[in-house]
């Protein structure tokens, strides 16, 4: 892959309710945020891609609404639906095609204007699942259960996950759920759907996101601290939830893998030095690090249990609070990547852990993870 | 000065959007839920390059991308493989009132498994390997929830 | 630079007004198969998938993970693109972008559309903004009618000028059997159809079809790998230029716009390929015409003729078959409208014509194509293709 670097980042605050803003406002807050963090105006901009999701906005063509908000005027622009990590792997590609030298990709979302349970039960097949009433939760919990069954990951070790992350958001002034818990307030909230409790799910909120990716010698003539993309791998399982074993999770398996042969990385545990996961739910922490393979499968549990995804111990784990304190659906892949970036910079303010050279930025599209995206960041050309 | 915009109130428009769909079964889902509807049987199609049997019926192989047109009668009665109970309530989606479950199951004689419901059990009785057995609704329309749930096997098979 | 793009296989379903036999994943299935024959490549050979819809015109949410059965995508890299009416164009330039950036080989495009199954015009009117303009705004032929009207009123073109379209693009569509309508109609014939929102008949109107599409682009690396000669890709340009509604500049002929988007984006993409006189540099063109109109108007917008030029640029016989660039040779989106296919037919339908394997429609030594797709509030896309090797 010829160079390309992450030369600007934005984002909004993640909010239960942005009672005052429309998606517009939201994309044009986040979009002048990552033109002011590159030092660029928008006519330096060669081209946008859009994310959004027509479902959660309840419109068809849910991008027109922010195209005056994005600066998209006069501009190539296109729309990739699905989760941040996989509309910035859009972006990279518009980057490499050589057309363009400067690509902004931005995505919002308001899941305070819509339902989440009617929302997500629209994710499944209309002909043979949809009128169980099955939704996100639901199908994270089947999965859920598997995995922890199959492998003896206790409730216990994913209430931690909870506790480490709500605490990590404190320190992240972009973080909807900020608080300090114990595993014992997790395991007392509320069962939703056994296993999974209130306090192992994210929030649902509003906000958006905005990075600007350059090509290698335009970057380093935007920033003194371009942020290099060194490897992306994306991968789609079967969508059927009785089609593939839930308590596995291959896509990831074989998304990390491209990735990191892309990257160069043999040895994940040793080369990378943060992740930021797409973790809607705290089971997920333990699942998708065994799948990057920084465990072996099973391990995760001891592996959070350990304090080592710790902020300030060997693999920060999302520092951020990761998706557990704030999901603004859609933009929060594009959060992990930009996160990533802010670490790499040392910009990451009181959540900056010591030493990111090398981290790795997550996504997850579809039902139960069905389609997941790596990204690997790194601040060396 | 004071900005305007700390003072208006926020105005919140009510709205929803309401897009009738009609969904086609095709030839190898309608097959299937007539079957369901008029003799209560369950039928699956047979990949014929990797011989995978599939519940509900797919009409090509995902992985070989050859045709299935051959059915192959399966269950009725089956097993649980991953399942949840559900327990926080939203009656715009769910038809059974909670608790209920929700169970992937194995037909026997499939080779996947599928979504359905789960009701009429002890809690302390759902694991994997339960064997359950279909409730038809009795009025059935060619739908999927013509079987109303699923529930432990009476009779041990 | 990036890679050279061409297409090296094209699966085209049959269209029709009504597909029962098949549900949605199936229809995509039957284009990704028939790509897969033509390219004579397996399942395994793909690299990565594009697809797209409209989630509210199929009730589907997350397209791609959903048709994982019948887009070829299982354990692969699958993602979704969507841009309104010009999906399929937009799924191509993104498999183009795919391509192009050295990342993947051979990337499969799909476009498809059950328009039998949901309601077109309920969920079109759903693309507008909550609250300015879907309270005031139902459907896409009225905003139509509106740049219609004021094109006849800019220019005193006529509405048998606009039928003329209406005929050509059906007379076309006899010579593809794939298209969903084959009649042979008379301007008469048009005049006479009934008024949807004057100066609109049902004549000017495209059809409402189920159908799919899937093709496949391929790297310059790897063309050599495949039985059909490739058609490349030379250059991809779009532009979306409405928020609003009333954002619609449809222009006053002394003014400074047109069509907005579709001005933008040819000048964007001709300054680029070097295209100063389409008329004569284009062998033919897949247009997305979505209404009569649009092909005498937009005509001027693409640079084939001035401004008011469109009727004699019609009537000179130079957009027919045997002229001098034969418009939409498929029959184009007045025969044929599996909406989120439908841009994505364009480009299907040039590719054979590059390929020179377009049978009864086939322009004789065609050489260089332009397509266009046609998108909600005014997104214009637009790709260049061209037999030999850019």
């Amino acid at each position: 892959m010829q160079p390309v670097a992450i030369v600007g980042v934005g984002q909004t605050k993640v909010e239960a309710n942005k009672i005052r803003e429309r998606f517009e406002d939201m994309v044009f807050e986040a979009t002048n945020k990552a033109l002011a963090d590159a030092g660029m105006t928008i006519d330096q901009i060669d081209n946008v891609t859009t994310i959004s999701n027509d479902f959660w906005d309840g419109r068809t063509i849910s991008s027109m609404a922010i195209n005056d908000a994005c600066g998209s005027y006069d501009k190539n622009v296109s729309t990739a639906e699905g989760d941040g990590t996989f509309g910035a792997i859009y972006g990279l590609m518009r980057t490499l095609a050589g057309t363009f030298e400067t690509t902004l990709v931005v995505a919002h979302h308001k899941g305070s204007e819509s339902v989440m349970r009617l929302i997500t039960n629209a994710m499944f097949d209309p002909i043979f699942e949809r009128s169980m009433g099955i939704d996100a939760i639901a199908s994270a919990a089947l999965q859920a259960g598997s995995y922890m069954r199959k492998y003896g990951i206790s409730e216990e070790q994913c209430a931690m996950v909870s506790v480490k992350n709500h605490g990590n958001a404190k320190k992240n002034p972009y973080a909807q759920l900020a608080m300090d818990l114990t595993v014992e307030e997790v395991m007392r909230s509320e069962m939703l759907s056994d296993p999974i409790k209130k306090l192992d799910c994210c929030p649902i909120g509003d906000g958006a996101a905005a990075l600007i990716l350059a090509t290698g010698e335009r970057a380093k003539k935007i920033t003194e601290k371009p942020v290099w993309v060194k490897g992306v791998g994306y991968c789609c399982d079967s969508y059927h939830l009785g089609y593939r074993d839930l308590a596995g999770c291959d896509a990831l398996v074989a998304a990390a893998k491209q990735a990191y042969t892309m990257a160069g990385i043999v040895d994940p545990r040793k080369e990378i030095d943060l992740v930021e996961l797409h973790d809607a739910f705290t089971y997920q922490e333990p699942f998708w690090l065994e799948g990057m393979g920084f465990c072996e499968r099973g391990e995760g549990g001891k592996l959070t249990e350990s304090g080592k995804t710790a902020l300030g111990s060997e693999l920060p784990v999302s520092a951020s609070g990761g998706c557990l304190s704030s999901n603004p659906v859609l933009v929060a892949g594009l959060v992990r990547i930009i996160e990533c970036a802010l670490q790499i910079r040392g910009d990451a303010g009181e959540h900056q852990a010591d030493g990111v050279k090398t981290a790795l930025a997550h996504g997850v599209n579809g039902p139960a993870g069905q389609s997941h995206c790596c990204w690997i960041l790194g601040g060396e050309a | 000065m004071a900005d305007w915009r700390d003072e208006v109130e926020p105005w919140v428009l009510e709205s929803r959007i309401k897009v009738p769909y009609t969904w086609t079964a095709g030839e190898t889902g309608s097959h299937y839920l007539l079957e369901l509807k008029d003799n209560k049987k369950f039928w699956g199609t047979r990949c014929p390059q990797c011989k995978r049997i599939y519940h509900v019926p797919k009409r090509n192989c995902p992985e070989c991308f050859t045709e299935c047109t051959e059915w192959v009668e399966l269950g009725p009665l089956g097993t649980l493989r991953d399942y949840t109970i559900m327990r926080k309530a939203e009656p715009r989606l769910h038809t059974l009132p909670v608790p209920f479950a929700y169970g992937v199951i194995f037909l026997d004689g499939s080779d996947t498994g599928f979504l359905h419901l789960l009701y009429e059990y002890e809690e302390a009785d759902l694991a994997e390997g339960l064997r359950v057995e279909p409730v038809f609704a009795e009025e059935r329309t060619g739908h999927i929830l013509d079987v109303k749930y699923f529930r432990p096997a009476k009779a041990v098979s | 630079m990036g890679k050279k793009v061409a297409v090296t296989g094209v699966g085209i379903t049959k269209q029709s007004s009504v597909r029962h036999d098949v549900n949605g994943v199936e229809i995509i299935n039957e284009a990704v198969r028939a790509a897969l024959e033509d390219a004579d490549m397996n399942r395994a050979d793909i690299d990565a998938v594009v697809i797209g819809n409209m989630d509210h015109f199929e009730g589907i949410n997350y397209v791609e993970a959903w048709s994982i059965d019948g887009n070829g995508g299982l354990m692969k890299p699958t993602m979704k693109v969507t841009t309104g009416g010009c999906t399929g164009s937009t799924v191509a330039m993104a498999a183009y972008y795919h391509v192009a950036s050295g990342l993947f080989n051979k990337v499969l495009a799909i476009g498809w559309e059950k328009n039998s199954e949901s309601d077109t015009t309920g969920a079109i009117t759903t693309a507008f903004d909550a609250i300015w303009d879907r309270p005031v705004f139902a459907g896409a032929v009225a905003g139509l009618a509106v740049e219609a009207a004021l094109y006849m009123h800019e220019t005193g073109a006529t509405e048998e000028d606009a039928a003329y379209v209406a005929v050509r693009d059906r007379k076309h569509a006899l010579n593809n059997p794939f298209a969903h309508l084959h009649i042979n109609l008379t301007i008469k014939d048009i005049m006479d159809s009934p008024y949807l929102s004057w100066p609109v008949k049902m004549g000017d109107m495209c059809p409402r079809t189920d159908g799919a599409c899937a093709l496949i682009f391929s790297s310059e690396d790897v063309v050599d790998d495949f039985p059909m000669p490739p058609a490349w890709v030379v250059a991809v340009a779009n532009r979306h230029m409405y928020t609003y509604t009333a954002d619609a500049d449809f222009g006053s002929i002394d003014g400074p716009y047109w069509m907005t988007s579709l001005e933008a984006a040819s000048k964007d993409i001709y300054s680029r390929v070097g295209i100063s006189d389409p008329l004569n540099q284009f062998d033919m063109a897949e247009l997305y015409l979505p209404y009569s109109f649009a092909g005498v108007k937009w005509m001027e917008a693409l640079g084939f003729t001035g401004r008011g030029g469109g009727p004699e640029l019609l009537r000179s016989g130079a957009t027919d078959m045997g002229g001098k660039c034969p418009v939409n040779p498929s029959g184009g989106v007045l025969s044929s409208n599996p909406i989120g296919a439908t841009a994505l037919l364009r480009v299907a339908d040039a590719a054979l014509q590059m390929q020179a394997r377009a049978g009864a429609r086939q322009v004789p030594d065609a050489k260089l194509a332009l397509c266009t797709g046609f998108g909600g509030c005014y997104w214009s896309d637009m790709l260049i293709l061209s037999k030999d090797k850019p």
